[in-house]
């Protein structure tokens, strides 16, 4: 393949530096591009395509006529990271999941952070994510967010930065372990001389955790899923079937006397354990959504009798809004008097007056943003836009401020991608995932989201984002 | 096992048994005009009547070309029987209950469905010949088959598939026989002519069962091939064989073992059953084969619904049962 050509430009490129040199890690797999042909990569590509479509993949988009069902690029060209730099990315993101569950059960209990002042008081009791229901309650073992899958992206100064701390069933996890299996098929060499942490046994990991919910010796676990119309289906059913356990509706579920039960073909049968991928508040039309089709009546009582366990826990979205992303940093040295690990993007708040007004001369080199809209939905990349945009963004700053924040545009890293003129660079973000069990770990390996379109910063599966497999070296 | 995964799958062994004998119905047809005289030939009607979609069909086209024919066998999606209609809802209930298939059965009902889908972008309907095409999607079918019989557990999700595989077997068995009512022989003189043979053969190749009835029976009469496929103990298509299988799937998802019957599913096929074993040939005949047949096919229906009623709709039963405690 050709890599003459190839070359960081203005962005941090992961392969190749500044200078032209390869980096280290890459080295091997550089050497292997380079001697394969341009048509050997292109039919390898072709037969990854083709096994993503036979596995059926999928993810379903809204909002969009043409069929449905959707399959996510897998671009064939792994994104490779050192041990080193993996090793500070772990300790960040423990240290992160360790204080943000600590700040959920505060603010739903005792109050500490607010009564001191240290997060806004009316920015949390006043957001629409923060559930009352859950006042008072622990849940059990006292973990909320059991599963989270934290955003972070790479910077010019070859730095990562968190996006977005992902605490409400964050998805993708079923493309990092099924992409792995693809490309282990596409480089058998690399892997052996190459030394991949490996992910495959994330759903045991998954489902140890769960378990650990529960107080029987046996408990029963199952997959809470919207159904198959929901864009994530692929990824319910994959990890219910790799864990061995139900994946069930909220039609198959029913509560009697605060126990929630299936109905199977021999009546019904009790469950102790709910990975729930459907929303807080679809969960229970007689405690939420009244109009909810989706949930469980009486799902939230037999939760607070503690009679099922519910992951992640209701009310976690609170501290993953965009606003609250914020005060991190903060929360971190409140609850663990340590400093943050890993960086935050510096954040306006438009709430702010004064940063508000910063937003608003400064918006053309902004990156805007809904404080509770997700999929690169409800944004505004201020060097990309018109400036029709900008006055349309303005406006809205003006009209509604506490929904929108603000961060200076970032150069995203980039990794050579596969595309029709050869390889060529394409920026990337990364999602890893963290279980929150006995202890808090990292699955050594993410999601990397890739933007398929020369130049693009959306990597939003949504919006022509692809992926890669991602390694993390020994 | 949960009511709604075991209702997805007994659809699936229905579904992909329809596909398959649709599959066999084509195939076999198309043999039979080649053989057939110049003025007979292209006889599609009979094959309409025997999908039981003949008013449909009916209401869509005009004439029975054979172009129009296998389109809407084939790839009709207005057709809720057609290949594409099952095939699609085969893979829409393999999809509900993914966790419950292993990888190998979901990825080849999946390459199924894009094969149906890569036949309709093709035009396969048109082509000169477009048998191969139909044994592709008959053999696909038959891997998913052993695919399942190599690798499934015996437990409850295998009966169901079964059950749901082995009823829909028995109809269409029922129905491929009727077809022969239905062709329109130039008179009645012409019973027991090489033209009446040709359908007898066709309809003997069908379902495969042809080298077999000729090991049996040796001749080709209208009364033995109906003993066969009605009657037979140990050939698999046949319905009395496809109703007994059934009758053990049942029994294994109750964990009945003692004979008689512990549910209402239990009960209807357990007659049915006992019915066919004791059956003779005369007394179909005599009765009419069109009638019987069409009886049969009530009877397999009925059990069908039973089955609904005792194993998919739980809560519709917990709820009544609640309601009934409440009032005493």
């Amino acid at each position: 393949m050709k890599t003459d050509g190839y070359n960081a430009g203005e962005h941090y490129d992961e392969m190749i530096s500044e200078d032209g040199k390869i980096r280290d890690h890459y080295d091997e797999f550089y050497s292997h591009l380079k001697k394969t042909s341009s048509r050997k990569m292109n039919h390898l590509q072709h037969s990854a395509n083709q096994t993503q479509r036979s596995m059926g993949m999928t993810f379903n988009v809204y909002h969009d006529n043409q069929g449905m069902e959707k399959i996510l690029h897998l671009d064939i060209i792994p994104r490779i990271i050192p041990n080193s730099e993996w090793q500070k990315l772990e300790a960040g993101l423990k240290q992160r999941t360790q204080a943000l569950n600590m700040f959920l059960q505060d603010i739903y209990n005792e109050r500490k952070i607010l009564n001191d002042g240290i997060v806004p008081s009316e920015l949390i009791l006043k957001s629409k994510d923060y559930l009352e229901p859950c006042i008072g309650l622990t849940p059990p073992k006292g973990i909320w967010c059991h599963i989270t899958g934290t955003d972070l992206v790479k910077a010019k100064d070859g730095e990562y930065y968190i996006l977005e701390d992902n605490l409400r069933c964050p998805s993708g996890v079923s493309y990092m372990l099924e992409s792995r299996e693809i490309i282990k098929r596409v480089y058998p060499d690399i892997f052996n001389q190459k030394g991949v942490m490996p992910v495959s046994n994330y759903p045991t990991k998954l489902l140890k955790m769960l378990q650990n919910l529960s107080d029987k010796p046996k408990p029963v676990v199952g997959v809470l899923t919207p159904g198959i119309y929901n864009s994530a289906y692929y990824e319910h059913s994959y990890l219910a079937l790799q864990m061995g356990v139900e994946l069930v509706n909220g039609e198959d579920l029913i509560v009697e006397n605060k126990r929630v039960y299936m109905q199977t073909t021999k009546g019904l049968q009790q469950i102790d354990v709910l990975y729930r991928r459907i929303d807080d508040t679809f969960l229970d039309p007689e405690t939420f959504n009244p109009k909810s089709m989706l949930g469980v009546p009486g799902l939230f009582e037999a939760y607070k009798a503690g009679n099922i366990a519910l992951a992640n826990a209701p009310g976690t979205g609170v501290a993953d809004d965009k606003a609250v992303y914020a005060y991190v940093p903060k929360i971190i040295k409140y609850y663990l008097d340590e400093e943050p690990i890993l960086n935050n993007v510096p954040t306006y708040l438009c709430r702010e007056k004064e940063d508000r007004q910063y937003v608003l001369d400064n918006i053309e080199d902004l990156v805007v943003k809904e404080t509770n809209a997700a999929g690169g939905y409800g944004m505004l990349i201020g060097p990309k836009a018109t400036p029709e945009e900008h006055t349309k963004f303005r406006e809205l700053v003006k009209s509604n401020p506490t929904n929108y924040i603000a961060q200076p545009t970032l150069s995203l890293s980039t990794v050579p991608t596969l595309t029709d003129e050869g390889i060529s660079g394409r920026h990337v973000d990364l999602r890893p995932y963290i279980l929150y069990g006995q202890e808090i770990e990292v699955i050594p390996g993410a999601l990397t989201r890739v933007a398929l379109k020369k130049g693009s910063l959306v990597v939003n599966s949504s919006q022509g984002g692809g992926s890669k497999d991602t390694w993390v070296l020994y | 096992m949960l009511s709604r995964v075991a209702n997805s799958i007994y659809w699936l062994g229905r579904y992909l048994e329809r596909a398959e004998n649709y599959a066999r119905f084509i195939d076999v047809n198309f043999n039979l005009m080649q053989d057939l005289p110049i003025d007979l030939k292209e006889q599609w009607h009979p094959l309409i009547a025997a999908t039981g979609d003949l008013d449909l069909y009916e209401k869509k086209c005009k004439g029975y070309e054979r172009n129009e024919v296998l389109f809407f066998l084939g790839f009709d999606a207005e057709n809720p029987n057609s290949m594409l209609s099952t095939i699609k809802n085969a893979r829409e209930n393999a999809r509900i209950i993914r966790e419950n298939l292993n990888k190998e059965t979901w990825e080849k009902a999946n390459e199924l469905y894009y094969m149906m889908q890569d036949g309709l972008e093709k035009k396969v309907w048109k082509k000169e010949d477009p048998r191969p095409f139909f044994e592709k999607v008959k053999n696909q079918i038959l891997l998913i088959y052993g695919i399942a019989d190599s690798s499934v557990a015996r437990v409850e999700g295998w009966y169901f598939r079964q059950l749901g595989q082995y009823l829909e077997r028995a109809d269409k068995t029922s129905r491929i026989l009727d077809v022969k009512y239905h062709i329109l022989l130039p008179s009645d003189q012409q019973v027991g002519t090489p033209l009446d043979f040709l359908h007898w053969m066709a309809l003997l190749k069908s379902v495969t069962a042809f080298n077999t009835y000729r090991r049996l029976y040796g001749n080709i009469e209208s009364a033995n091939v109906v003993e066969f496929l009605v009657l037979n103990k140990y050939f698999p298509r046949s319905i009395y064989y496809c109703i007994k299988e059934a009758e053990k799937c049942l029994h294994n998802i109750s964990g009945n073992l003692g004979g008689g019957y512990m549910n209402s599913s239990e009960k209807a096929i357990g007659e049915l059953r006992s019915k066919l074993e004791f059956a003779e040939v005369g007394e179909i005949i005599g009765f009419g084969l069109h009638e019987y047949l069409d009886n049969l096919q009530l009877k397999i229906n009925a059990i069908s619904n039973n089955v609904d009623a005792n194993f998919f709709r739980i809560r519709d039963n917990h709820t009544h049962q609640n309601q009934t405690q409440t009032q005493s």
